[in-house]
């Protein structure tokens, strides 16, 4: 849960432009509509939406035409629940992007200073990418790690009980791709 | 007091987390008891003589809720779990689905059976992907043993169980919101009424329960109501998980019988064994952030210098004057060198980005909080600030469609209320506090 979205570099790229997923993508969304109801696939938005972003790091707008097409309704849904959720980036992003928790159990035990950390070592602020593109630092709302606390997450990753010196050394880990 | 576990009881087994081992220890024992010997009726009734209540937050009858669904002929019902674990304080679901992950398919296939529903689903905030991936392998390990499909154990009974994330909304823990987005919509709440179990999931007769809920239902089952209900106190039966966070020596999930004492519970060898650091304690919010805080005299006693005990109604003992609420279980402790204005403003700038914009006075008056809030913490506040927030509490509070709005007023309210003092001293002493803390109150002389 994160909102601040301000972009030092935006890349260019055409609305109007089609993108073909993967057939495996296709599948693997054409599985999770067959969970629900006849008819009902429309609840499957929200794990497609997860799933493309999985692949292509972020959500464009010919991304959430083409989810559109595959539970074949109209684009305006896609376009309204993309922007209601905060998991989903709606502008491109770094290679990483640590979402730390700023929540108050978490700023009982030092997040804000961790969060301060983060941005001097990597020279960014919140919500931007650093220039070679590998991290984007974001805060994030109550990630439900409370009694591990402070704690990031980085995709499906939750690290927690950080210090200073861990979150430095997890960021080498990342820079180094000891961690994935 | 002992400490008795029901839902955590084999939490500590190597391999629990697979349905083998799991076997091992008793589980779906209850369900083959329940499908083979009694019937759906039956197991509501369990539920209903065991006193559950809601675990999610509310508080509200597990079984009146259920001998609430309508049964209208020739339309589906349906079972939905909350697991949108997002309240401030609260992680002891994801501990739960992470630990004992049949426990909650259990629950969910015996619940389905009592409220007659073929069809369910559990809906996860989107963060815990890497727990919808531990549910989704527990789910096909239930189907493959025959757990889950058609004809379950020979019984005739169907069920389906469908695990589906969130995005990343608070407010899709309101269980509105929740049947919204597992529609495939932004999380807005609907008007009530019609209530769930008459309009629910696609216009269909839904219930909507936590997942500690829903696993509490196995030992209820498997031991009975009454036996369950016989543990704890007066209408606060059974146990209760607690997630314990903040400034203490050893946070993390227990799992406590009602009626333990809070005393016993924050400095107990098999608790939490005090505060972090050999620190003084300074307040606590026990039942996640939405429930008011209480100053270090009135967490061990009541005002009325009762022991406080972790029950619904000790915890409430005092009304909004002096008590509080057992809430989710999220039980968050400050120790002496905390700031009750920076920790109240971090809470108002939570609901205020997790406000779901549908309802004025919650949209504008949740960002006015964080904004007057702000402006105390970093030096800019006037005097007639403390009023201007309880003005805009009042605007709030019983104007929303769903209880956000409550949720972000109640605390604020309650942080002016009993910690008025060091928010004057914030107004009055800008400079000062900036480069240090309040430190603790004063217990009040009672005359």
């Amino acid at each position: 849960m994160h909102n601040d979205m301000s972009h030092s570099s935006q890349p260019v790229f055409d609305p109007n432009e089609v993108v073909n997923f993967s057939d495996s993508m296709i599948k693997e969304i054409n599985e999770v509509v067959k969970k629900f109801p006849e008819g009902k696939q429309k609840s499957a938005l929200i794990r497609a939406l997860h799933i493309a972003q999985a692949e292509y790091g972020w959500v464009s707008v010919p991304v959430m035409n083409k989810i559109a097409e595959i539970l074949a309704i109209q684009p305006i849904e896609v376009y309204e629940v993309a922007t209601f959720y905060t998991m989903f980036h709606l502008q491109p992003v770094g290679k990483h992007v640590l979402e730390v928790c700023r929540t108050g159990p978490c700023m009982l035990v030092g997040s804000d200073q961790l969060i301060e950390h983060i941005k001097n070592k990597l020279n960014i602020n919140v919500g931007e990418t650093t220039s070679d593109g590998m991290f984007t630092l974001k805060t994030a709302e109550c990630l439900g790690g409370c009694g591990y606390a402070p704690l990031l997450q980085c995709r499906n990753k939750f690290h927690e009980h950080l210090s200073i010196e861990k979150v430095d050394a997890l960021i080498e880990q990342y820079r180094n791709g000891e961690i994935q | 007091m002992k400490n008795r576990r029901l839902l955590l009881e084999h939490v500590d087994v190597p391999g629990i987390e697979g349905i083998d081992v799991y076997v091992k220890q008793g589980g779906y024992a209850t369900l083959e008891k329940a499908l083979k010997n009694m019937s759906p009726d039956e197991v509501v009734e369990e539920v209903k003589k065991s006193g559950l209540r809601g675990r999610g937050g509310a508080g509200f009858p597990t079984g009146m809720k259920w001998s609430f669904l309508a049964k209208p002929e020739g339309v589906p019902r349906y079972l939905v779990c909350n697991a949108d674990e997002s309240e401030p304080g609260t992680f002891k679901d994801r501990y739960l689905m992470e630990k004992i992950p049949h426990l909650l398919v259990e629950g969910m296939i015996l619940s389905s059976f009592a409220l007659g529903a073929n069809q369910s689903f559990i809906y996860i905030r989107g963060e815990f992907m890497y727990v919808l991936n531990i549910l989704e392998k527990a789910i096909a390990e239930a189907y493959s043993k025959g757990y889950l499909g058609k004809n379950i154990m020979g019984s005739g009974y169907d069920l389906d169980l469908v695990v589906t994330p969130g995005g990343g909304a608070y407010i899709c823990g309101e269980e509105t919101a929740l049947l919204e987005s597992l529609e495939g919509k932004r999380g807005n709440p609907r008007i009530k009424p019609p209530f769930p179990a008459v309009k629910g999931l696609w216009g269909c007769p839904t219930v909507v329960n936590n997942v500690e809920s829903i696993a509490a239902v196995v030992p209820i089952v498997r031991d009975g109501g009454d036996a369950y209900a016989a543990i704890g106190i007066g209408k606060s039966t059974g146990t209760k998980l607690i997630s314990a966070c903040g400034n203490l020596a050893r946070p993390g999930v227990y799992e406590i019988e009602l009626g333990l004492s809070v005393e016993e519970f924050i400095y107990g060898d098999d608790y939490c064994r005090g505060i972090a650091n050999g620190k003084a304690l300074k307040a606590c919010v026990p039942g996640g952030s939405s429930v008011p805080i209480l100053p270090h005299f009135l967490v061990t006693k009541t005002a009325a210098g009762e022991d406080r005990l972790m029950t619904y109604e000790s915890l409430a003992d005092g009304g909004f004057a002096s008590g509080s609420m057992l809430g989710s279980g999220g039980f968050i402790v400050f120790d002496e060198d905390q700031c009750i204005v920076r920790n109240t403003w971090n809470f108002a700038r939570f609901y205020a980005h997790e406000s779901c914009g549908q309802c004025s006075p919650c949209r504008e008056g949740t960002g006015w909080m964080e904004k007057v809030l702000s402006r105390i913490e970093h030096g800019q506040g006037h005097m007639h600030d403390i009023d201007l927030l309880a003005d805009i509490n009042k605007k709030i509070e019983g104007n929303t469609i769903c209880p956000l709005g409550d949720a972000a007023a109640w605390p604020v309210a309650a942080a002016i209320h009993h910690f008025r003092d060091e928010f004057e001293w914030h107004i009055k002493q800008p400079a000062e506090a900036q480069t240090r803390n309040y430190g603790l109150i004063q217990q009040p002389v009672v005359a």
